[in-house]
């Protein structure tokens, strides 16, 4: 089983929705966040393109937070999610210069943060509370070695990227582009 | 002689209530020691409550989740909710911030003085409500009941409408009339006997080609529209966006058209001359259903694109295009009539270009295009008929704004300054979640009415300005902590939700529908509030509506069937509009009647001088208007608005990303507080562009105060809406002040 998350820029409208959401679904304290939105706008006025990302943690198959974690508390779990163990973590950072997506936090209570693809959730059937939330139904999540899964479908119907894939850390996070 | 009423910064106070700032869980020991009706019901439990939101208008249905402390924890949308279909904006979902805001309104304040000077202390309800009660049938009793007006925009407005029209008075205005879509509701009733409702009635689920002017939805987060919107780009329609800024819908559409501020009435006449000239328009449904096309074909003959090129700045081969394309998706095809439409003052001609666009292709009454909603008729709780108002308010203004439907608030708001129009001059206003001094334009008319007046009260959840001028300060629990009236929206189909309280109020606070119940029993009119208990008349009303509270508890929505087969119109049958001449009227028989233009004309609209832009605003899709930006929650996607300068014009001030600026208008009016640059693309080199809703000079507000800048502080130039009214925002410039001395002031 290999989760991941697909996300269709050409509907999301940036609305941060997904942000929101996660945060008080997981109870992430104010002023930080598990998920963030990004707006990238290129070219001149009037000619320009826009293009918006969701994005959050590429749970990665070959992660380099988990590589350089000194006491095992980053750790792969079920499905390839990539998951911190609070009680295991001593917080000294690494796994957060280590990650070139800036996914994640300290969080006030002493321990590393991130994005779990809302384990707790999926583990009772439901999707992860930016999917659950969205209004514009941008965002996928499913199994990529289910062929028959919506996000196998989309991934071969549809053109995207992974975001800086030259790191070599095998994301899971893809963009419909 | 009375003293004028002065503005109280409710920070000055060293006040009991306020001292206990010190966090949400500070805030739930607090409840529970003074056992107030919190306390009860702080059981642990994971049920879920119904409710629907009121962080905006929109009021989609949800459910409130606790956690196994018993605190509230999260909101989500209920599926069964055609408006929201389980999934709530990012202000709903964020609902839960203005619960646990540690800003809010605690106890009931009244106005006194101490030392000379005019400041507030706390008040029990007992004295607060004996206060008004007094002081209303005092006013009322001079000057009549009709000088008493009410400002609302929140649910809880229902019961103070009540009480008002029981008293005598029909002044109940929104800002969302006057200050918004109004303009649009008169084009449209005009046009077709039949306005657009709320939510609107556009068909854009099954749409070919949706059609957004100045309309940034995806910015404004109308649920049901962004999602309809999300389908129908999946379904492959397409969109043409219309907007001087590069929007975030512009991004995803087919076409952007970069129109020049304030001409998009020369392009709307552009459009109709090419379908009329190429033909291209739904003969039969123009044949048979509309009224004056003769006229119309001939007023539009010499709108050529060329002739729009000059005046719009788009290409005539961009204006032919998009209008075949409009055609070749008829009548699955929308031109969006938007929401907030104030903008020049001939709001309304516009509109009514949209109208009749819209007509042309048959997009009215057609699928994809606009369908015929339905709802529920809630049953009124018996209680005596309302006694016949000595005045309206249209009384208030002889002859001005003859097509206005609807309260007008600014027009209240003028008609309060003594000496404007005497023999219907207003005297005391209830102002019910709506800060006014950030909704309507022109503050110093709005401050001298509040200075003028005799009494004064507001009831809300948070220290917004508009409370620093109450006499009495009402504070409001918030919707997750109350019942409330039943939501129908229109719709497809016939609906209603509920919404129940997830906890009992914190702090010293209480629902709207106690507060007008509790001021109609001082004052004689309880008849009108006949019901035991809130539970009991929603109980009654549900059960008249075929089900009951206890049921509505556990579904929190219920859907109707329709009551007739008629949300499309039938091909090949005669229909009845509501006009004069039963057609849909393209050569409007009332505005002639009214002595407007009977087809809209295109007038040109004054233009920034050397060195200014016009001042734009919009919405975050995280907030709404300036009643958010202190929610935690809210705040903490976005905490201030920045000003969107192009590269060239930033090139010229020296201006970087980043840098804080103040603003000064055309009449000289400098911003409170600066705002930060944002230099980019997105917008045009003649104007700027802010998020309304910031720059809050309440010091109360600890999270939005001096954050950003209020863009409704430098509108004091308005044009208004001859035919109904409506406040032009958009015609205020504005020039940079590079120090950044409005950023100290917030310190």
């Amino acid at each position: 089983m290999r989760y991941a998350m697909v996300i269709d820029t050409k509907k999301c409208v940036g609305c941060s929705d997904c942000v929101v959401a996660c945060q008080t679904e997981n109870k992430v304290p104010i002023g930080y966040a598990r998920d963030w939105v990004v707006e990238v706008t290129t070219g001149t006025y009037p000619h320009l393109q826009m293009e918006i990302r969701s994005e959050r943690c590429n749970q990665c198959e070959n992660a380099p937070c988990v590589r350089c974690c000194p006491t095992g508390s980053s750790h792969y779990s079920t499905g390839g999610i990539v998951l911190v163990k609070p009680r295991r973590c001593i917080g000294c950072g690494a796994c957060i210069t280590s990650c070139p997506y800036d996914a994640r936090f300290p969080h006030p209570k002493g321990h590393v943060d991130k994005c779990t693809f809302c384990d707790h959730r999926i583990k009772e059937g439901n999707q992860p509370a930016c999917v659950e939330v969205c209004p514009t139904r941008c965002m996928y999540f499913g199994n990529l070695d289910d062929p028959g899964s919506e996000v196998s479908k989309l991934l071969r119907q549809r053109r995207y990227k992974t975001l800086i894939p030259e790191a070599g850390t095998k994301p899971h996070l893809y963009f419909l582009t | 002689m009375k003293s004028r009423r002065e503005f109280i910064k409710i920070s000055a106070l060293g006040l009991g209530g306020f001292a206990l700032a010190g966090g949400a869980g500070m805030a739930l020991r607090t409840a529970l020691n003074q056992g107030m009706p919190g306390a009860a019901e702080l059981t642990p439990d994971l049920t879920r409550t119904p409710t629907y939101c009121e962080v905006c208008f929109w009021r989609c249905a949800g459910w409130v989740y606790k956690d196994e402390q018993g605190r509230l924890w999260k909101i989500t949308g209920n599926d069964d909710d055609p408006l929201c279909h389980g999934r709530l904006c990012p202000r709903g979902t964020g609902g839960v911030g203005m619960y646990y805001d540690e800003d809010r309104l605690r106890t009931p304040l009244m106005r006194t003085m101490e030392n000379g000077k005019q400041t507030y202390r706390e008040a029990s309800w007992e004295e607060a409500l004996d206060f008004i009660a007094r002081r209303l049938k005092e006013i009322a009793a001079e000057h009549g009941p009709e000088c008493i007006a009410l400002f609302t925009h929140g649910s809880g407005g229902e019961y103070f409408s009540t009480l008002l029209q029981a008293m005598g008075s029909t002044s109940v205005a929104a800002p969302s009339y006057s200050q918004c879509r109004g303009p649009r509701e008169v084009a449209f009733i005009t046009t077709y006997g039949q306005g657009l409702e709320s939510p609107e009635i556009t068909d854009i689920r099954d749409t070919r080609c949706l059609v957004l002017i100045g309309s940034h939805l995806g910015e404004n987060m109308h649920n049901t529209q962004v999602q309809e919107m999300s389908d129908a780009l999946a379904k492959g329609a397409t969109i043409i966006t219309v907007d001087p800024r590069f929007s975030v819908v512009a991004g995803k559409s087919k076409y952007w058209l970069p129109i020049k501020p304030a001409t998009d009435l020369a392009l709307l006449l552009a459009w109709i001359h090419v379908i009329i000239e190429e033909e291209l328009y739904d003969k039969e449904y123009v044949e048979r259903h509309t009224y004056g096309f003769e006229q119309l074909r001939t007023h539009v003959r010499s709108f050529t694109p060329e002739w729009a090129y000059g005046i719009t700045t788009i290409e005539p081969a961009t204006t032919r295009r998009t209008a075949r394309e409009m055609a070749a998706a008829s009548p699955a095809v929308i031109i969006h009539p938007g929401r907030h439409v104030t903008w020049y003052g001939d709001d309304t001609q516009r509109l009514r270009a949209v109208a009749i666009l819209n007509a042309l292709l048959g997009s009215w009454g057609r699928r994809g295009g606009f369908y015929m909603p339905d709802r529920v008729q809630v049953p009124q709780y018996p209680r005596p008929p309302f006694p016949e108002p000595a005045r309206t308010w249209r009384e208030a203004f002889p002859d001005r704004y003859p097509l206005a439907d609807l309260a007008l608030a600014s027009g209240i708001c003028e008609a309060s300054i003594p000496g404007a129009t005497p023999e219907c001059n207003f005297k005391a206003w209830i102002v019910n979640g709506t800060n006014l001094l950030m909704t309507l334009p022109d503050q110093e008319q709005t401050k001298e009415a509040l200075r003028s007046l005799d009494l004064v009260v507001v009831v809300d959840t948070m220290p917004a300005e508009i409370t620093g001028w109450a006499d009495v300060v009402l504070p409001e629990c918030t919707y997750l902590e109350r019942y409330d009236i039943i939501r129908n929206s229109p719709a497809r189909n016939p609906n209603i939700a509920l919404r129940a309280p997830a906890t009992g109020p914190l702090y010293n606070t209480k629902p709207a529908y106690w507060m007008a119940k509790e001021l109609a029993v001082r004052m004689g009119l309880g008849d009108y509030f006949a019901w035991e208990s809130i539970e009991e008349m929603l109980d009654w009303q549900f059960k008249e509506l075929g089900t009951s509270l206890e049921e509505m508890m556990r579904t929190g929505v219920k859907n109707y069937p329709r009551n007739f087969d008629d949300i499309y119109f039938a091909d090949g049958r005669d229909i009845e509009f509501f006009t004069n001449t039963g057609k849909i009227e393209l050569w409007s028989t009332t505005m002639e009647a009214a002595g407007f233009d009977p087809l809209p004309v295109y007038t040109p609209h004054e233009e920034p001088s050397e060195g200014y832009y016009r001042l734009n605003y919009g919405r975050a899709p995280m907030h709404t208007f300036a009643r958010t930006a202190n929610n935690p929650n809210l705040a903490d996607l976005m905490e201030e608005n920045d000003l969107w300068v192009n590269p060239v014009v930033a090139g010229l001030w020296g201006l970087k990303t980043g840098d804080y600026v103040r603003l000064q208008n055309q009449d000289g009016i400098v911003s409170t507080f600066s705002i930060k640059v944002r230099v980019t693309e997105r917008i045009r080199w003649d104007s700027v562009y802010m998020v309304h809703g910031f720059g809050h000079a309440d010091r109360r507000l600890g999270r939005a105060y001096g954050r950003g800048i209020n863009d409704t502080e430098l509108m004091s130039r308005v044009h208004y809406d001859p035919i109904m009214g409506g406040t032009g925002m958009r015609g205020n410039f504005v020039t940079f002040i590079l120090d950044d001395t409005g950023k100290e002031a917030r310190s």
